[in-house]
């Protein structure tokens, strides 16, 4: 027979060791990856659902020695995952622009060059708003 | 074993931050290094998060939380400024 406190510390166990790979795996893209679009996957994706392994880990740490929920690690990783997205585009959005501005063709990407706007106008971070763009789209 | 266990995720975390840094010194642009330091901050919250397991409180996740707001806020403001040339316009 099993005692479920084992199992708790296996379980524990498995999300801390499964939340430092993915660490490691995300950053391990960060230097393996060729070119910066394909580089931002490795923190964006892997890292962010490593770090949510680790605080699932804590929470159920503290369940087990001190037997009280907390929902400090939740606020944490909630916090993350709707910022880590954010924080990705804006980088994508510098690279865009530093890319045009000098020129220079990404060397040795599966991605290739930016592709063109399948629309009349450019990609939208090039241009000004144009004079029909909504402010906010709450009150169609 | 939850205690081999954390010796295996502060070993990882050490690697990770090892790449992070050759990548932050390496670069080659500017974004490289914005992101870089981005997973810094993340990897250093999963630091704080194992250390909070291993001392056995609590108060390591209010470090843990300041450290992701003013993470998130310090990428969006070296972006900003790059795009922009200002950050609060």
């Amino acid at each position: 027979m099993i005692e479920p406190g084992f199992l708790a510390e296996l379980f524990t166990s498995f999300l801390i060791v499964l939340g430092a790979g993915f660490a490691l795996v995300g950053s391990w893209g960060l230097v393996r990856l060729p070119t910066l679009m394909e580089r931002l996957h490795g923190p964006t994706k892997a890292t962010t659902l490593g770090l949510g392994g680790i605080l699932l880990a804590s929470v159920m740490f503290f369940q087990l020695t001190q037997g009280a929920w907390s929902a400090h690690e939740l606020l944490v990783s909630i916090f993350l995952f709707i910022t880590a997205p954010i924080s990705a585009n804006m980088v994508a959005k510098v690279h865009l622009h530093e890319e045009r501005l000098s020129e220079t063709v990404s060397v040795g990407s599966a991605a290739g060059k930016v592709p063109a706007s399948p629309g009349a106008g450019d990609w939208a971070t090039y241009e000004a708003p144009h004079r029909d763009t909504p402010v906010t789209t709450s009150d169609k | 074993m939850i205690s081999y266990a954390i010796y295996f995720g502060f070993a990882c975390l050490a690697l990770a931050f090892a790449f992070n840094l050759w990548r932050l010194l390496r670069g080659p642009t500017v974004g490289d290094r914005i992101i870089a330091l981005d997973t810094m901050v993340i990897n250093a919250i999963a630091l704080i998060v194992l250390f909070g397991i291993v001392t056995n409180d609590g108060v390591a996740f209010e470090a843990a939380l300041l450290l992701a707001m003013v993470g998130f806020v310090g990428t969006v403001a070296y972006c900003k400024f790059l795009l922009r040339g200002d950050i609060i316009e």
